[in-house]
């Protein structure tokens, strides 16, 4: 192995790929940044132009295009409020009222650091660990996706710490919206109102950008200034190198993000959208001061990119050691390998382990080239955004959002959704509901009904089917990780009051308007 | 309208500009066919088997018809949305669809409304196939077929069947098996082939009804008890057949491409060659069989004769099942 690992190294080392990377990491970071272009999407458009190259290069430039969409996501979700990917959920959370502080150059440093941390610490994982952690994810069947999918949804009580009820409603709301369209199990037809588009559900990245981005746009709107900046901008800012030193000094929650996303990575069907969702409310969790998230918290930042970097390494086990793509683009290179007659398996890293080192090395040098990239390239847009007035960036957003609504399938009946979330949203936001809570029971309705239904119509052999989702052990772990996750954030809110008896209430109070 | 067709402008341009996604309009007389660039939409997710042959297509087509091709992707009810979109589009041949047996029988037959009919799609051309075959993890006791039906009649409706998806070519196929058998099978449908191979590595399901690339794909992490082909396929000579292990089942999922009904004939003739001529490069032929894919060369008569044989078999099958609505 490390002979294989040797010769892969030293091929990253040529200039010739460090070129490829290079301009890999870059393009992808360009697509992630746009709306809707998703890294599936775009690592697709890319294969074509890799039959025309030798295996190794064309997986190299796939591998890094794919690191740089993932961490390009973070520029829109921080800037914007538009997070182009499932994977950016989290990061918009912190990373926009970050901005709105006038603190967004602080963020993108943030997200470029955990990126960089998480890709590494998933190629790592990769190299050293992909069998024996390939083999345990196969433990996980039905029962535990649906368990997964609970976990997920039990972060709405820590999102929700001002109001459990509203965030609750939002949640329920997020889960309706997941019924519509054709059951994922059993192909029934479900709410469509007779309309066929209907038939596929309510998209994902359309509702995202519906449910985020179009309740700011309108926010900016409504400023009353003609010459109205978004942002108050006038704080005194940090150094570059202060900056990054401090993001550094948060090893714990840069460890645990990666890990978590390098682990809920190697899950197929969870993947990045549940990553970075779990990291940010264990980072939430994990705070001495977690009524600050929500709020413009750089942990929150950190921990969601991280550990969508980190799902980069973790998908690609099950990919190369069992054949099993763990995320959508994986899918589209385990296509591309198989087609160069690359078959996955233990034999592949024997078989064609300078290739195969090759690429895996390749993600981490693409890792360590988004830190210079990002912290140009991403500081420069931030600047760019920055110092456009309102009345040129609100308009600007919005064609952005329709383009990305319209990107995803070419359909204009998805901006009508993603416009039409959007006003409801905004509704919603003024009695208190935030979006974050319908985006996690969309997200996670799905994964947790497909779960259900197949968990028990696998286990129809036994006397009832319903109890094998409390027998297996891997169920009963998460079971007592939901129950933790739901009652710690009013453990936690307890003892700050008991700390604070005075100012608690104050606090309470301010993140209900603020949710 | 006005503000729609403003907003189609802009939208059009920007997707111009992106070369990610395509609006195709208009379109002039049959004999020049065509004149501008054709859209292959695939009406499933980036990545899978049928994105795989349609990149794998793509140049090559455009060579052949003068224009580019250019591939984009509408996903959405297992197919469904994308489908019946298609009825809606200029039928100038200018927008070819991705189209699967038995999923364009199946989904009209089953679903009520699945928002067109199977004859409101016309089938250029049907390309390759992947047969059925039935697998069980290496490790498992089930050694044949007749194990598995064994087992089956031992413990009625114990035994899963993972596929993929519902009303696809795994579910009819594990029905039919069932049939044939007088076996009662729990059919657990999950999103696509990629989900339905770790549920059975990982012992969730008993067997999996999957596609002929997997037995290549998975190796020695599964056994491969029956493939559901006439003859044993040369890719794969020590598979069985369902046939010599007495179940005459021969079934499996069909790809092609279909354009509107109302498509002129000439514009679907051209088409339908391009698609054929694509089939004979040596090159695309090497890269279908190291993909377990088999080669079909249907054209427009021959695919609709197939349609209709294969709709006759199954609605024989699934209205004595009680399915049909």
């Amino acid at each position: 192995m490390f002979e294989a690992l040797g010769q892969g190294l030293l091929a990253n080392l040529a200039p010739s790929m460090l070129l490829l990377v290079l301009i890999g990491t870059f393009a992808g970071m360009a697509l992630g940044a746009m709306p809707g272009l998703s890294a599936t999407m775009g690592v697709a458009l890319l294969v074509p132009f890799t039959f025309a190259m030798d295996p190794t290069p064309g997986l190299v430039l796939l591998g890094a295009f794919y690191m740089g969409a993932i961490y390009g996501g973070s520029f829109t979700a921080i800037l914007v409020n538009a997070p182009g990917t499932p994977s950016s959920i989290a990061t918009a959370l912190d990373g926009y009222p970050l901005t709105r502080q006038g603190r967004s150059e602080y963020a993108i440093v943030g997200a470029t650091m955990g990126s960089f941390v998480g890709g590494i610490i998933g190629v790592v994982a990769l190299i050293f660990l992909a069998p024996p952690l390939a083999s345990f994810s196969l433990r996980f069947g039905p029962q535990e996706y649906f368990w997964v999918a609970m976990f997920g949804l039990t972060i709405i009580a820590s999102l929700a710490s001002g109001s459990l009820l509203k965030g609750l409603i939002g949640g329920l709301i997020g889960l309706l919206i997941a019924t519509i369209g054709i059951a994922p199990v059993g192909g029934d037809v479900r709410f469509t109102f007779g309309d066929p588009m209907l038939q596929g559900g309510v998209p994902l990245v359309p509702a995202l950008i519906g449910l985020f981005t179009v309740p700011e746009v309108i926010r900016l709107i409504a400023l009353r200034t003609r010459d109205a900046q978004m942002v108050d901008d006038s704080q005194k800012k940090a150094s570059l190198f202060g900056m990054v030193k401090d993001i550094l000094g948060r090893p714990v929650n840069l460890l645990r993000s990666s890990l978590i996303g390098t682990a809920v990575g190697i899950l197929p069907g969870a993947g990045g959208s549940v990553a970075n969702l779990v990291a940010y409310n264990e980072a939430k969790r994990a705070s001495k001061h977690p009524e600050t998230f929500g709020k413009g918290e750089i942990d929150g930042v950190i921990a969601s990119e991280s550990a969508n970097n980190g799902t980069v390494g973790g998908g690609f086990i099950p990919t190369l050691t069992l054949g099993v793509p763990g995320t959508p683009p994986d899918a589209i290179i385990l296509g591309v390998l198989l087609l160069h007659g690359l078959r996955p398996g233990a034999e592949l890293f024997e078989t064609s382990g300078s290739l195969v080192y090759t690429f895996i090395l390749a993600l981490a040098v693409s890792a360590v080239m988004m830190v210079p990239v990002g912290l140009i390239a991403g500081r420069g847009l931030q600047r760019g955004v920055m110092a456009l007035p309102v009345r040129y960036l609100a308009p600007s957003i919005t064609v952005l959002s329709i383009i990305g609504a319209y990107a995803i399938r070419s359909s204009v009946f998805d901006v009508f959704i993603m416009l039409a979330l959007g006003i409801v949203a905004y509704l919603l936001q003024r009695v208190g509901i935030g979006g974050a809570a319908i985006v996690l029971g969309l997200v996670l309705g799905s994964i947790a009904e497909t779960g259900l239904v197949q968990g028990i119509l696998t286990s129809s052999g036994a006397d009832m089917p319903w109890s094998t989702f409390f027998t297996r052990p891997i169920s009963l772990i998460l079971i007592a990780m939901c129950l933790i996750s739901a009652v710690w954030p009013m453990v936690q809110k307890r003892r700050a009051r008991r700390n604070l008896t005075e100012a608690a209430p104050a606090v309470a109070a301010d993140r209900a308007e603020n949710d | 309208m006005k503000s729609r067709r403003i907003f189609t402008s802009v939208v059009g341009m920007v997707a111009l500009a992106l070369t990610a996604t395509g609006c195709g309009a208009g379109g002039g007389a049959a004999a020049d066919f065509p004149q501008k660039r054709i859209d292959y939409v695939l009406p499933f997710d980036a990545g899978g088997e049928s994105d795989i042959t349609a990149r794998l297509q793509q140049e090559k087509l455009g060579e052949i018809l003068g224009q580019t091709v250019n591939v984009s992707y509408k996903p959405g009810g297992g197919g469904a949305l994308g489908w019946s979109e298609l009825t809606r589009t200029a039928p100038d041949g200018y927008t070819v669809m991705g189209s699967n047996l038995p999923h364009i029988i199946l989904q009209p037959m089953l679903r009520g409304d699945a928002g067109y009919t199977t004859e409101d799609l016309k089938q250029v051309y049907i390309f390759q196939s992947t047969p059925n075959v039935l697998l069980v993890p290496a490790d498992s006791d089930i050694q044949t077929l007749d194990d598995f039906i064994a087992e089956a009649e031992e413990n009625p409706g114990a035994i899963s069947v993972g596929g993929s998806g519902d009303f696809t070519a795994n579910h009819i196929g594990t029905l039919m098996l069932s049939d044939m058998a007088g076996i009662e099978l729990t059919y657990t449908p999950f999103s696509g082939t990629g989900t339905a191979v770790p549920a059975l590595l990982g012992g969730h399901v008993d067997a999996l009804m999957s596609y002929t690339p997997q037995i290549s794909q998975l190796g020695d992490q599964v056994r491969a008890i029956a493939v559901a082909t006439e003859e044993r396929m040369s890719s794969f000579p020590d598979v069985p057949t369902f046939a010599e292990q007495g179940y005459e089942l021969a079934d499996g999922a069909y790809r092609g491409v279909s354009v509107p009904e109302e498509t002129p004939d000439e514009i679907v003739q051209t088409l339908a060659d391009a698609f054929q001529e694509v089939n004979e490069d040596p090159e695309l032929i090497k890269a279908f069989e190291e993909q377990g894919f088999v080669l079909e060369n249907y054209g427009p008569a021959e695919a609709a004769a197939l349609t209709e044989e294969r709709t006759a078999v199954y609605e024989d099958l699934l209205t004595r099942l009680g399915m049909v609505p």
